[in-house]
């Protein structure tokens, strides 16, 4: 069961965003592995466990990702090819995807891709399911739950909808974005850590993988971002004041008569 | 390419979702910009009755695929039918709600279209006679405005967010039946679960009544509960209140849980991490109870009451119940 997992370094879900300029300010940003990411590389891990096989991360960011990817594998994985070219850069979600599928094609041989069901930075939802499209693969979507049958040629899969859960079947290869509750990520061991920097760690430019620079990163992207602004201001709420009792009768009033909403 | 905005219709279990109202609503806005009409693709099996609803609520046409090898939605035979219809009809925008459907679908759809895709929009405008869209980026704590290179341009919009037209009884449904391609699915859906029975799931619903970690255990969900059973609310919950085991993931709301947008949201015994207001900021009216006047909560709530959970929400309930009564 050979799995390649998707990674994507973030900044962590605690960082204050700073606008200036229409544009949002780098410096000082913390970076984390995607948190969906990490369920990801943990699903890949847990199955490798029983069937053997390799796990691959594959990764396309700047040079700084090297950190994020280092813990990932730390965690266990084998081996890493990040997509560091400058070129790769600045793009959306179809050039990433678009980048990512030449690389699993050209590193062929694999029997699962697992992705985040999303990137907690722009929040596409998106490079995953385009992934598996550019690679004519059957997907499953924000996959909470998820069984490889034992003679690993096919998956059942459960998604979350509104209000329930999709149960899906796919063979495999297939693309699986991995949801909050899939599993509960490990940390690295001391031992994984100390072995982390010697796995194999390739780096791939874009005529690694033959493909044009205009059609990739920013100069091949199809969505652009004219703007970038803080999101409107709340009104400055109140605290309603009194004994329990009161204080929710006036609640009640305003709910009704100035928020109109009851 | 034509100037027509389609809409991708989603129904589930031949029930139509709201969203898709609300995109008919604002694809008819893009679509007088254009100088074109919107338009509606349905797909299921057994549909016939639900182009009337489409129609009334501003669908120039109707585009049909009814076949029982759609009766349950699969992103490889929605994404099939619809590549050959858009191919066909050459819309100059095609919308999906930001769904559990639509987020499945859309991407594959915009990768075989060859186009990029502007995902989870809350707001949609024309500019020199392209799509302008908002979207919410790190969880809302920005705004970014993206265009569109290549036709169609394709965006999933984010539910609750827009109004629904107000319906006109006089106009009646031009259908035209499409051609289904079910012959290539490979995943496959074998079943639904659902959850409880009469359960309104966060994203869906209008008001939502939510706890975490002050409600202390999960039995400290049933006034709650029972308070959003009062109002017809939804069930929401804290990552703590999760994480503890106290209720299901599908309650989560917040950053790695659903982001929702409801009329009114009750918040109590959450304390307001960032990564909870991420996913529930945008909610138009907030209520707060906490017994920590201190705590960040109160920083977005309309307003706020200081004060024990275990006290304060029965006492609403009781109080929103002599209302309802006298209604
Ligand atoms: C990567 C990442 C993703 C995350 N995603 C999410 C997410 O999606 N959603 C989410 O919610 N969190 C998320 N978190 C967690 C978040 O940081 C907070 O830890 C969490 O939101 C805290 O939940 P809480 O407010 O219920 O608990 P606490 O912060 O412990 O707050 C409990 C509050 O209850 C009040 N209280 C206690 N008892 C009572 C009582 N009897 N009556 C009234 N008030 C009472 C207290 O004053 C306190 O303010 C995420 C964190 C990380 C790192
Ligand atoms: N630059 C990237 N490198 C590696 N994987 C990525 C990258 N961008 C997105 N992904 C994968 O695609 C998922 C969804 O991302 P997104 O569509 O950007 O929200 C992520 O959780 C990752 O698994």
């Amino acid at each position: 069961m050979n799995s390649i997992v998707c990674l994507k370094e973030v900044p962590d879900t605690e960082t204050r965003i700073e606008i200036r300029g229409g544009k949002i300010v780098e410096e000082g940003i913390q970076y984390v592995v995607n948190p969906y990411d990490e369920f990801a590389l943990e699903e890949a891990l847990k199955w490798q466990e029983k069937f053997g096989g390799k796990v691959t991360i594959l990764c396309l960011g700047p040079e700084r990702a090297r950190e994020s990817i280092l813990k990932g594998l730390a965690m266990g994985a084998d081996e890493v090819y990040h997509l560091a070219d400058p070129a790769f850069l600045g793009g959306d979600a179809y050039t990433t995807a678009r980048a990512l599928a030449a690389a699993i094609q050209k590193l062929g041989d694999y029997d699962i891709i697992f992705c985040g069901k999303q990137a907690v930075d722009e929040d596409n939802a998106a490079v995953g399911v385009m992934l598996a499209e550019m690679l004519d693969l059957p997907h499953v979507s924000v996959v909470s739950r998820f069984e490889i049958a034992a003679d690993g040629k096919s998956a059942r899969a459960e998604r979350d909808i509104e209000g329930g859960r999709e149960v899906v079947e796919t063979p495999l290869p297939a693309v699986v974005t991995a949801q909050k509750g899939l599993n509960e990520p490990r940390y690295p061991s001391f031992r994984g850590i100390r072995q982390a920097r010697s796995k194999p760690f390739t780096q791939w430019t874009v005529a690694d993988l033959g493909l044009d620079a205009g059609g990739v990163g920013a100069a091949g992207a199809k969505l652009q971002v004219m703007e970038v602004l803080p999101p409107p201001d709340r009104p400055p709420g109140r605290v309603i004041p009194g004994e329990p009792a009161e204080a929710v009768k006036e609640l009640v009033r305003l709910l009704r008569e100035e928020a109109k909403v009851i | 390419m034509g100037n027509n905005v389609l809409v991708i219709a989603e129904q589930r279990g031949g029930v139509l979702k709201k969203v898709t109202f609300e995109l008919l609503g604002v694809g008819a806005a893009l679509a007088s910009r254009l100088g074109g009409s919107v338009e509606a693709a349905l797909l299921g099996s057994g549909l016939d009755n639900l182009s009337e609803a489409l129609a009334q609520h501003g669908a120039a046409k109707v585009y049909l695929a009814d076949d029982p090898g759609l009766a349950r939605y699969s992103s490889e035979g929605y994404c099939n039918t619809l590549a050959a219809l858009i191919q066909t009809i050459q819309p100059a925008i095609v919308l999906a709600g930001a769904t559990a459907m639509g987020k499945d679908l859309a991407p594959r759809l915009a990768a075989r279209l060859g186009v990029g895709l502007a995902s989870d929009c809350t707001d949609l405008e024309i500019d020199n006679g392209r799509l302008l869209a908002t979207r919410p980026i790190f969880a809302g704590k920005a705004l970014a405005k993206v265009k569109l290179n290549g036709d169609p341009q394709m965006a999933t919009v984010r539910p609750n967010v827009l109004p629904v037209p107000a319906p006109d009884a006089s106009r009646t449904p031009t259908v035209q039946p499409v051609a289904a391609v079910v012959d290539r699915i490979r995943a496959r859906v074998v079943d639904i679960v659902s959850a409880g029975v009469g359960e309104i799931d966060v994203a869906e619903a209008n008001i939502i009544v939510s706890g975490g970690r002050g409600v202390g255990g999960p039995e400290g969900f049933a006034p709650i509960r029972s308070l959003a059973k009062t109002l017809g609310a939804a069930v929401g919950a804290s990552r703590a209140a999760v994480d503890a085991g106290w209720i299901e993931h599908s309650h989560q709301v917040g950053q790695t849980g659903k982001t929702v947008t409801p009329n009114l949201y009750i918040a109590c015994g959450i304390s307001g991490a960032i990564q909870h207001l991420a996913g529930m900021k945008t909610s138009k009216v907030i209520v707060a109870i906490n017994k920590d006047p201190e705590a960040p909560i109160f920083k977005v709530a309309n307003y706020g009451i200081v004060g024990d959970l275990f006290t304060v929400v029965p006492l609403l309930e009781q109080e929103l119940k002599a209302l309802l009564a006298e209604q």
